[in-house]
């Protein structure tokens, strides 16, 4: 086994993390007040090919792997889950199934422009009913000569509003349930698509989610994406792949937060010593650090299965189900850690402990996770 | 238009700590970084590249495990990269690092040289003009601008107290300063191609053709007859005196460390 | 040629647009005591265009001879004119020292000089002395981005070469009386000889973008009391070459701008020298200067907080202590002025 990171690897994470540090830390504090969605930041991030790490230099993307893409998921997290999550989501979400299901057309159109950063992707799925029950999908597709025409709508969106290409799953024959759904490219000016409600949210709050609302919508049937009635096995595959991605943000998440206090603790003295010559305060970190490795190990594991054909859902779950609970934990015991002035604005530890929790929720909840992996383990 | 950059790779020495109880440096875990006024350099030469079609070359004299920032350079953008490399190097001041450097330009095709003003381990700022001598080039440091003009160069050179416009011909060496520009990061697609599409190139003491007596610790006129550290910044003195003696006790710890 | 052959202390006079610079005379002070220990002559070099006045200065100032170069071609600093007038002249003279300021023009100029004379140089020199037992000189100067300090030889190539930064050494007393021979050499300069070419030379004010660059800060905090205190404080920055900063408290009084905080949620800076007044030194503000240099603070309580990290500490009153570091500074610098 090789527990090491290729060359390539390693210049990632340096690149992304001084990208980090110089372009991303700066802006976090100030965008969770403001909700400002940070475009600049994606302009960059296009600038550098960020936007399409895992795909394939034919198709606009920096030919990179799935490992390389996590791990700077997980690096621009440390400072900032909205950016981390804005990176994941379109990646992931967006050009991930047009990369995996889209035709040679399709991928030219809607796949280059995505991966070169020129424009940014988003994925629709949920529903005010169709949540963790993804398959009660109302909002329907009727083929009426060249075009499907969309009625229905999605809440929760992750780059709502701020995307120009779509990826979003409709019901096309209510008779077959799950095997009535089917995928679709939305462009975002097409006839009949709009933004809707803004959610005002606990955390990640300068990233755009939005209700995508269809009435009589017109999508070319050329922007079918996969086969009518795969929709449903297209939108988990893609899943799979998000969870990876969010499951890098967790950790981010997660090590950001143990960096600040440990940074903190030998800073900041109570009774003449500082923080870190307390055995109490010194165990909890120490637990706190073995944990972020695990979720890391998991993680990276789930990305090198995908990156080299192995089957990947089970690894994902694993990895978003022990990487958020540990984002969670992290940085709560690290509001702990910092005291009075974690619950402040004056440290950027108690954003991070609003920003975890949503790891614990968005592309399937702990639940689903565990669900994945007890019907893997009893089947 | 054919760009040499001149690139050391140095530690980071804003990281260097002293061990407060032996009072000598921690050299261990200290990282290894391009030398920041080497990327000013760089970046210019990626800039030209991009609006001119330049064609980058990267130049360093040092040991292989040096190459990890002639990659970083290739991955920045730059076209090829070599590497000089040669136990026959160890000991050069700078006057022999210039000379194997400037032996080895000659082997290449140049319109212009870019070095760093100075490299933050060595702080001596002499390479690059001592480059330019040795191959009877121009030179303009502290370069904080530079245009392209039907003529050769129009660069804007760095005085304490404003900035001179000048005009040169090519070939010229500029020594670029951190104002000359804001350098980029590493692209993620030269990330992942430049393994396979640009090799770092190493020659040793025969490839560059150089007389090797002025080479290494031989060709060295100047040489190290003892280091020391500085006194660690320690717990710092607590003074309790009338403000007229306190201020003089101030000022003269001030001008004794050169800060005023 | 051997090593015997060289003889003599050179300090290049640096001067810009005929005004001799200050360093060119610091060099004469401490040229004159490394002259001494060789038992040799020390003389000032200085390239220029109508320099009668300042030949003046270098002979008050401690040269026991002074060549000149006169000539338009040398009224304004180029490398090649400079570097063809210096290297024929020691290829002549053979002088066994040459010492040259580290200023942008110095720095430029010396390496050119030592590459062309296959010569060492030493670079920003903080001490000089002269080896006992084979009259070698002994630079001394920082490595390692100021975290070393090294002397070193240059022991078998001649002219030995340094430069030095202004402020480093003092100049002597000024002696009107003192007269010593001034020799006007001929060169054969021309226009073909210096490659680059001079559009236009800009003088501009020093325009501070941001205060994490700054050389030199000196701050305010809650003990400073209210935004008319903090003149003071600018009165200091400036006579210091510096910049004025604000803890987080000063900051939402409205006494400084918010730009200038220092602290966890301002700049982080790493100065030279940082004064802290009025300041107790609350770990969010140590987080943004506790890497500074050189940390002055001055504060009524001995046991603030910001006095254990400070590498000076002063028991006081800023409001006191303040003005009287203005004025001896002030003292200083009129004692400089030539």
């Amino acid at each position: 086994m090789n527990f090491t990171l290729t060359k390539e690897q390693e210049f990632v994470r340096q690149m992304v993390r001084e990208f980090a540090i110089n372009e991303v830390e700066p802006l976090a504090a100030d965008i969770d007040v403001t909700e400002r969605f940070p475009r600049e930041t994606v302009d960059k991030m296009a600038r550098y090919h960020m936007l399409g790490i895992p795909i394939a230099t034919k198709y606009g993307g920096a030919g990179g792997d799935n490992l390389s893409y996590a791990i700077a998921v997980e690096e621009l997290s440390k400072k900032c889950a909205t950016t981390g999550v804005i990176l994941s989501a379109h990646t992931s979400l967006c050009a991930g199934p047009i990369d995996m299901f889209g035709t040679e057309e399709q991928k030219m159109k809607y796949l280059v422009p995505l991966a070169k950063g020129e424009k940014l992707g988003a994925f629709g799925l949920t529903e005010p009913n169709a949540g963790t029950d993804a398959s009660e999908q109302q909002t329907t597709a009727i083929l009426e000569g060249d075009n499907y025409i969309l009625n229905g709508s999605k809440i929760f969106i992750t780059n709502g509003g701020e995307a120009d290409t779509y990826v979003v799953a409709a019901m096309t024959d209510k008779s077959k349930g799950t095997r009535g759904i089917s995928c679709f490219i939305i462009e975002k000016d097409f006839e009949g698509f709009s933004i809707g409600k803004h959610e005002d949210k606990l955390g990640i709050r300068a990233s755009s989610t939005t209700e995508l609302v269809f009435t009589n919508c017109m999508v070319p049937k050329e922007n079918l994406l996969g086969k009518e009635g795969k929709g449903f096995g297209i939108a988990m595959k893609t899943l799979d792949g998000g969870r990876i991605g969010i499951a890098a943000q967790a950790l981010g998440i997660a090590e950001g937060a143990l960096e600040e206090s440990t940074k903190y603790m030998k800073e900041r003295k109570q009774f003449g010593k500082p923080l870190s010559a307390f055995q109490g305060l010194q165990w909890m970190v120490a637990e706190l650090d073995v944990k972020v490795e695990c979720a890391k190990l998991l993680v990276y594991k789930a990305a090198f299965n995908k990156d080299n054909g192995l089957s990947y859902s089970v690894e994902a779950a694993r990895a978003k189900l022990f990487a958020s609970e540990t984002a969670m934990e992290v940085t709560t015991k690290a509001v702990q850690i910092f005291g009075g002035y974690g619950y402040t604005k004056e440290y950027p530890i108690e954003r991070m402990m609003r920003d975890a929790k949503i790891t614990e929720i968005y592309e399937g909840t702990s639940q689903v996770q565990k669900m994945v992996i007890a019907a893997n383990l009893l089947k | 238009m054919n760009i040499v950059v001149c690139l050391k790779q140095v530690p980071d020495t804003n990281e260097v700590k002293i061990d407060q109880k032996t009072g000598t440096l921690i050299r261990e875990g200290v990282p290894s970084i391009i030398n920041p006024d080497d990327k000013n350099a760089l970046e210019e030469a990626l800039r030209l590249k991009d609006s001119n079609g330049a064609h980058v070359t990267i130049v360093s004299m040092g040991p292989p495990q040096a190459q990890i920032a002639l990659r970083e350079a290739l991955a920045m953008g730059a076209d090829e990269a070599i590497l000089v490399s040669d136990r026959a190097f160890a000991g050069s001041d700078t006057l022999a690092t210039s000379n194997t450097l400037a032996a080895t330009i000659r082997q290449l095709d140049y319109d212009v040289i870019f070095a760093g003003r100075q490299a933050i381990d060595g702080d001596t700022a002499q390479v690059g003009p001592e480059i330019a001598e040795l191959l009877g080039l121009p030179q303009i440091t502290y370069v904080e601008k530079v245009e392209v003009i039907n003529s050769g160069l129009k660069v804007r050179k760095a005085w304490e107290d404003g900035y001179e416009d000048i005009e040169v011909k090519t070939p010229v060496l500029l020594t670029a300063i951190k104002e000359l520009n804001e350098p980029r990061y590493m692209n993620i697609k030269n990330i992942f191609g430049m393994y396979q599409e640009k090799e770092i190139k190493t020659w040793n003491a025969d490839d560059i053709e150089a007389d090797k007596t002025v080479l290494g610790l031989n060709g060295s006129p100047t040489k190290v007859k003892k280091s020391m550290t500085k006194e660690p910044k320690g717990q710092g003195e607590l003074i309790q005196l009338p403000p007229k003696e306190a201020a003089q006790f101030v000022i003269s710890k001030l001008k004794e460390n050169h800060f005023i | 040629m051997s090593i015997a052959d060289y003889k003599g202390v050179w300090v290049f006079a640096e001067q810009r647009d005929g005004e001799l610079q200050k360093i060119a005379l610091e060099l004469l002070g401490e040229g004159r005591r490394i002259a001494d220990k060789l038992g040799v002559e020390l003389t000032a070099l200085l390239l220029g265009d109508k320099t009668d006045n300042m030949v003046k200065e270098l002979v008050a100032f401690g040269a026991d001879k002074v060549i000149v170069a006169d000539h338009p071609l040398l009224g304004h600093f180029t490398t090649d004119g400079y570097a063809k007038v210096i290297c024929e002249l020691a290829n002549e003279r053979k002088p066994e020292v040459i010492f040259i300021g580290a200023s942008y023009l110095g720095r430029d100029l010396g390496p050119r000089v030592s590459a062309r004379l296959s010569t060492g140089l030493v670079a920003d020199c903080t001490s000089l002395d002269v080896d006992e037992e084979n009259n070698n000189l002994l630079m001394t100067r920082p490595a390692f981005g100021g975290n070393l300090m090294a002397t070193i030889v240059c022991g078998d190539h001649r002219p030995q070469m340094a430069t030095v930064r202004p402020g480093v050494f003092e100049k002597l007393t000024r002696d009107a009386n003192r007269s010593c021979p001034i020799e006007k050499v001929t060169l054969n300069l021309t226009d073909d000889d210096i490659r680059t070419n001079t559009l236009e030379v800009v003088k501009v004010a020093q325009v501070l973008a941001d205060i994490a660059d700054a050389n030199i800060i000196v701050s305010g905090g809650r003990g400073v009391g209210a935004k008319e205190n903090f003149a003071i404080l600018e009165t200091l920055a400036t006579s210091l070459g510096g910049v004025v900063g604000g803890s987080r408290a000063a900051v939402e009084n409205g006494w400084v701008d918010k730009s200038l905080q220092v602290g966890q949620t301002g700049k982080t800076v790493r100065p030279n020298v940082y004064i802290a007044c009025g300041i107790s030194g609350a770990i969010q503000h140590l987080a943004g200067m506790q890497e500074s240099d050189f940390i002055i603070a001055i504060n009524k309580d001995p046991s603030a907080p910001i006095m254990k990290v400070a590498n000076l500490a002063i028991a006081g009153d800023y409001s006191k202590v303040i003005p009287e570091m203005i004025a001896q500074i002030e003292a200083i610098k009129e004692n400089n002025l030539i």
